[in-house]
């Protein structure tokens, strides 16, 4: 059974190469663009892993990832970050907020699958 | 009948019953016990001293000479106290705070420390009172005689004279062992006051038993003495008008000016609120002393032999009736009136002659700049001892000189008119501001030369001083010169005359000379602290030179108040101001203190003039004042540039602070600036990295190669975009903007904007036809980039089915506006002001492909053509405003 990956991002073109290259290396890809359902969205799909960017309309990356780690469900659940904001404190923030993986953008393809596949491997294993 | 040595015995012993008397008193005081020394029953029969040998013999040859007229002498006093609270509550006052010690220290103090004044008055009062002593010592030696006379085994009957010294030596004595012992800085004296409130009791006393003796015992009731004034010659006088009231007024003038009465009711004042009791008590007294005088001139002249010295009827009444219990008592009566006036009079001019003569030529005599190295202490003693002997000796000259043969009242009436020369100086300085120090010489000056001329000169008899030659044809032969007829005056009584051209002259003297000059700045000071002494407390004028050392300032001080009372002076103040020890800082207010207690013992001139001395080197001049002023001024002009300096300083101070802040927040607002470019800039280049590496990777079908190389042309062009309206927004902030003014149509600028932002879409735009023609100066270039960001926001953010986007034109005073209204659903009104700012960007519309820099550069734009862009709501959709200013070409020029 494939691994389900949702894709958490505004930016259409940024949604468009992600999916693109994840599905292509055989990940099931689901994408939502709106920060303030989103919580509500990953509680719903149940995915595997979660991509999740910092600047999103309504709700920021942030806030978001408090509140999935609020909750025993999303405590455990991978969650890599992507913003286009490579500031330091930004990485520090989001590592005390619990995340499991931080990129920044622009990042290269190679990098975020291999990302993916280790959250999703750890995760199992 | 009374042997003389008996009699000289009993007064001696009566003296010594006053030294007594007054050693107590002042051990009394000295342990503060006894509060009632301090009574205004002592005050009110010390006030005594008014009545002299001169009241108590002197009264009843007056009136069996000129009848009732003696009663002016009573009525003056009488007057001054009823009226006490219009001068003598004033001099009173004025006296406690500036610390007065006698009649010449108030006029030197008051016309600005004039030493000169003080020693003009004090000429004044010692030639003034001089007659007056004659006339106390010309008393007690006619009583004495009138015992001698009834003893023939008196050794002293034949020589008067020999009396009349050894009396002046005897009180001499008396007064400098009281009136000197100490160097009190109040210049009161406790005992001798007891001593003569004493003798003011015993004078009374006598003078009322003589007076019931007579009535009741030789005339024989109280209605058959009425019917025998009435028979008498007395009751027939009549007083001319004239005299009566130039003699009430010379009363008065005495009661004021006469240095003994300033120095019991000034001086020795130690309760303002006794004035009060002494206002009916000491008319009362007057009143009792002044019954019998009548009786006993009528009986006198009734029973006595005739030519028999009416002047002495009180002692040669009883005497002759063999009541020689009486005759003793009133011959003590009449001692007592003599000594406690001599004995006031003598410390008063004492002090006086020490404090403004002796002091002041001591003074100079060390030379400019010496520091006081002498024992003045002892000089100041020294020399009020030698003063009392010294008066007392020119009242035993006076005394041979007139020869003893003027009467009594009459040489009472000179002294009077002599010191009353000082009272325009004194109620003019005390009521007139514009009393001055020029005017005051010059009144006293004329008015002593005036009262020398015709009353003291003329007085010692024809052919001493003056020759008859000049008595009878005037000075150098000038008829209207005569001394007693001045200016061919004729016929006038010759005390009136003398009064009325001294006291005339003077006056306008006084007046003349007060309004011809100007007075010095101290002599303003002091008029000002006299003037309004009911209206402030009295802090005499200030030092302002701090550079005497305490050392040398405690060392004169100890001379002068004494080691004791210097030292707790200094270390009051040292305390005060918070030094252990007896050198407090020389401050002004210390100054000023020490000043105050010095004048005390040496006036307050020779104060003065000693700190002066010590502080400044000199005196104090108007150049001294001047520089002070000048001093003062300097003070607080500095200390009002301290206060700007001060007020900019904080000025400064907050200015940082917000600039601070600005600076925390432009920091702040950098950080969010280069954390959102950075965004914006990774944006795009994350889609191009992305899709790059995509196409790399190969194996695509063609259309999605097509479209993943569109995408990356796209978002090449939107960083090619940003990084425009960054640098563009940067020119525009910094106002480098170089403006390219020219002159074009509206319709012109508009066409331009339209077809620039016309990319396809359906944006539907209504443009003002009748407008067109309106004239722009400006840059046209630049607003038409403003329109055209205008019009491409509505095109991303106008959510209508149909978006429309109508504009507006119209001139108003000059000014252009120009509206751009869409018909969306418009901007929030939380956000209205947030959208100008940089990557304000609210809506979160996908297909908003700007930045959010567009307004911002409006903004920019429109500020660099002096002109404003703002958000106008109420418009239905999203509403802005342009206005442009007429004169832009002007402004930018």
């Amino acid at each position: 059974m494939r691994k389900h990956i949702l894709l958490i991002e505004d930016e259409p073109n940024i949604v468009e190469a992600i999916t693109f290259i994840l599905l292509r290396d055989g990940w099931q890809v689901d994408a939502h663009s709106d920060g303030a359902t989103a919580v509500s969205k990953v509680q719903s799909m149940a995915p595997d892993a979660v991509i999740l960017d910092v600047m999103l309309p309504n709700k920021s990356g942030f806030d978001i990832l408090r509140d999935l780690r609020a909750v025993p469900e999303t405590r455990d659940l991978p969650i890599m970050m992507l913003t286009a904001r490579g500031q330091t404190k930004d990485r520090e923030r989001a590592e005390d907020l619990g995340v499991s993986a931080f990129m920044t953008k622009p990042f290269s393809n190679a990098d975020v699958l291999a990302n993916v596949r280790a959250l999703v491997d750890r995760a199992d294993g | 009948m009374v042997s003389f040595d008996i009699l000289v015995a009993v007064s001696l012993a009566y003296v010594a019953i006053l030294f007594a008397v007054a050693f107590l008193a002042e051990r009394a005081t000295d342990g503060r016990r006894a509060q009632w020394l301090r009574s205004p029953l002592i005050y009110t029969l010390s006030l005594s001293v008014y009545c002299t040998a001169w009241t108590f013999y002197g009264a009843v040859g007056f009136a069996a000479r000129s009848g009732l007229e003696f009663v002016t002498i009573y009525l003056g006093p009488t007057g001054v106290l009823i009226g006490w609270w219009l001068i003598l509550r004033r001099l009173v006052r004025i006296g406690r705070a500036e610390r007065i010690t006698s009649i010449a220290d108030l006029i030197s103090s008051r016309f600005g420390k004039s030493a000169a004044l003080g020693g003009i008055v004090t000429i004044l009062a010692v030639v003034g009172t001089t007659p007056y002593i004659a006339l106390q010592l010309q008393s007690v030696t006619l009583s004495l005689s009138v015992f001698a006379a009834a003893d023939p085994a008196a050794a002293v009957q034949a020589s008067p004279n020999s009396t009349a010294l050894w009396v002046a030596v005897g009180l001499a004595v008396f007064t400098i062992l009281f009136g000197t012992r100490t160097l009190d800085s109040n210049e009161r004296h406790s005992g001798v006051v007891m001593a003569i409130a004493v003798e003011a009791v015993v004078k009374l006393v006598a003078l009322l038993a003589v007076g019931a003796f007579v009535v009741w015992g030789l005339a024989g009731g109280v209605g058959n003495t009425l019917a025998l004034i009435d028979t008498s010659p007395i009751a027939q006088w009549s007083v001319p008008n004239s005299r009566w009231i130039g003699l009430t007024f010379l009363s008065a003038a005495a009661f004021l000016c006469l240095p003994r009465m300033f120095h019991v009711l000034v001086v020795e004042n130690s309760d303002e609120r006794h004035l009060h009791t002494a206002s009916w008590a000491f008319p009362l007294y007057l009143l009792l002393m002044s019954l019998f005088v009548v009786p006993i001139a009528v009986v006198g002249l009734d029973m006595m032999p005739e030519g028999a010295n009416p002047d002495l009827f009180v002692l040669t009444l009883p005497m002759t009736q063999g009541q020689n219990g009486l005759a003793v008592l009133a011959f003590l009566g009449g001692f007592s009136s003599a000594t406690s006036m001599v004995i006031v009079a003598a410390i008063a001019l004492s002090t006086m002659v020490s404090n403004h003569l002796a002091a002041p030529v001591w003074l100079r005599s060390r030379g400019e700049g010496a520091t006081v190295s002498g024992d003045l202490r002892n000089v100041v003693l020294m020399s009020r001892r030698i003063a009392i002997a010294v008066i007392l000796g020119l009242g035993y000259l006076y005394y041979r000189l007139s020869g003893g043969g003027a009467a009594l009242a009459a040489m009472g009436l000179i002294s009077f008119a002599g010191v009353a020369q000082v009272l325009p100086a004194m109620v003019g300085g005390i009521f007139w501001r514009g009393a001055t120090r020029i005017g005051a010489a010059a009144g006293l000056t004329v008015g002593f030369i005036l009262w020398a001329y015709t009353m003291l000169l003329p007085s010692v008899g024809v052919g001493t001083i003056l020759s008859a030659a000049v008595v009878d044809q005037g000075l150098f032969g000038l008829h209207w010169l005569r001394p007693r007829a001045l200016f061919g005056i004729d016929g006038m009584d010759p005390v009136i005359h003398a009064v009325f051209w001294s006291l005339l002259f003077n006056t306008l003297a006084f007046v003349a000379g007060s309004i011809l000059s100007t007075p010095t700045p101290l002599e303003r000071m002091q008029a000002s602290q006299f003037i309004t002494a009911f209206d402030q407390g009295g802090a005499a004028r200030s030092w302002r030179h701090g550079v005497a050392e305490a050392e040398d300032l405690l060392l004169m001080a100890q001379r002068i108040l004494g080691p004791t009372d210097a030292q707790r002076l200094f270390r009051a103040h040292a305390a005060d101001q918070g030094k252990t020890g007896y050198l407090p800082t020389p401050s002004p207010s210390f100054l000023e203190a020490l000043e105050r207690a010095m004048s005390g013992s040496v006036g307050s001139a020779t104060a003065h003039a000693m700190i002066g001395q010590m502080v400044g080197g000199a005196s104090v001049t108007v150049e001294d004042l001047m520089a002070v002023a000048d001093e003062t001024a300097q003070i607080m002009e500095y200390s009002n540039r301290l206060e700007a300096k001060s007020e900019e300083l904080t000025n400064a101070a907050d200015q940082l602070r917000d600039a601070n802040m600005k600076l925390v927040q432009l920091s702040h607002q950098k950080d969010a600036f280069l954390s959102q470019i950075s965004h914006e800039l990774r944006t795009p280049m994350t889609s191009i990295r992305s899709f790059s590496e995509i196409l790399q990777d190969g194996a695509l079908a063609p259309k999605d190669r097509v479209k993943y190389a569109t995408i990356i042309s796209d978002e090449t062009q939107r960083l090619t975009r940003l990084l425009d309206d960054l640098l563009d927004l940067s020119v525009l902030e910094n106002g480098q903007v170089a403006l390219d003014i020219e002159t074009g149509s509206l319709a012109q600028v508009l066409d331009r904007a339209t077809a620039a932002a016309d990319f396809g879409g359906d944006l539907e735009i209504q443009r003002p036809r009748q407008a067109d023609a309106i004239l722009l100066t400006t840059d046209l270039e630049r607003l038409a980039q403003v329109m055209i960001n205008l019009i491409s926001n509505t095109r991303k953010y106008c959510v209508a089915d149909h978006p429309k986007l109508k504009i507006r034109a119209r001139q108003a005073g000059g000014d252009t506006e120009l509206d751009f209204i869409d018909n969306g659903e418009g901007v929030p009104a939380a956000h209205r002001q947030l959208i100008f700012e940089k990557f304000a960007r609210i809506s979160d519309e996908a297909k908003a492909g700007s930045a959010g820099l567009g307004l911002a550069i409006c903004r920019e734009i429109m500020t660099n053509l002096g002109g404003t862009i703002e958000y106008l709501p109420g418009q239905g959709g999203a509403a802005f405003r342009l206005r442009l200013p007429a004169s832009q070409a002007m402004a930018a020029q």
